[in-house]
């Protein structure tokens, strides 16, 4: 696909490792073109081994967290994996109190993300 | 032609109780139904809470439920429509945020809204905006209409943030 904007992609052991350009994932347009180009991981790229490193990421709105959702959604018939890794606390509180932690795995940090691939 | 506000949307403040100690910060302004401005208001207000010593988890808790309710108001009450507005009212002490936020849309009832952390709708990329609004917020109170959103936050006892209490 064409070079992506709001996300950097890099493979390890077959897994696509995904970093946000995005300190704040707020403006919906942003988001707009963030979904579009996390759905064509999935649809164009046929990457389905995916891990979301948030390290970069202080603040997401409910918008975004829908785009992860339609994200996982896709990847599932698939038989691929969503995971994140590195949640700024205050993040994965959000996924807790939404209950977006049972949908999609949460690991502490890239090293421990990757492993969980295996 | 930009729909006039009815005066039963005009702000209600007074209704409950607020305990400003001093001259809050205030924002008192009618945005277009775009984002954009949306934005630019809650940037401002952010920059207040820094300012007022608002820090940690409960800075993040607030500028989650502003962004949440302000789109709320934008896409789903007014749904976009260039001719609606919307009011916000915003208030921040050193102890107390009051943000007012009021849509010219037809309302809604949040005590009907499915939840969106049931098994079935679990799945769907929709709905959790209003949870967590209700999650972080001391008070949350919705007009009869559904068409104005009061959230309160009072500072927490223990100010500030902590890696250590989680």
């Amino acid at each position: 696909m064409a070079t992506p904007k709001r996300i950097v992609v890099n493979e390890q052991d077959g897994v696509s490792v995904v970093r946000f350009v995005d300190r704040k994932i707020v403006d919906s347009s942003s988001i707009e073109q963030l979904g579009e180009e996390l759905i064509a991981l999935v649809t164009v790229d046929k990457r389905n081994m995916l891990l979301l490193n948030f390290e970069n990421v202080e603040f997401l709105s409910s918008a975004a967290l829908n785009k992860l959702i339609s994200l996982r959604n896709k990847i599932k018939p698939t038989g691929g994996t969503l995971k994140l890794c590195n949640l700024h606390k205050d993040i994965e509180q959000v996924f807790k109190i939404t209950k977006l932690d049972k949908l999609i795995e949460i690991l502490p940090n890239e090293e421990k993300g990757l492993a969980s691939f295996k | 032609m930009v729909l006039p506000f009815n005066p039963q949307d005009q702000p209600h403040e007074s209704e409950f109780s607020l305990d400003f100690n001093a001259k809050p910060w205030t924002l008192d302004r009618v945005i277009t139904s775009c984002t954009d401005e949306g934005q630019v208001a809650i940037q401002e207000l952010m920059g207040a809470l820094v300012e007022q010593g608002w820090d940690g988890s409960e800075f993040f808790q607030v500028n989650m439920a502003a962004e949440e309710a302000v789109v709320n108001a934008i896409e789903h009450g007014n749904k976009r429509d260039p001719c609606k507005s919307v009011h916000l009212l915003f208030r921040v002490s050193p102890t107390e945020i009051y943000l007012e936020i009021t849509d010219q849309g037809a309302g809604f009832n949040p005590d009907t809204l499915p939840d969106p952390t049931d098994e079935d709708l679990i799945d769907k990329p929709r709905g959790r905006g209003v949870m967590l609004i209700k999650e972080f917020m001391s008070e949350v109170h919705y007009n009869d209409r559904g068409n104005s959103v009061v959230m309160i936050k009072r500072r927490s006892a223990e100010t500030g943030d902590s890696d250590s209490n989680g």
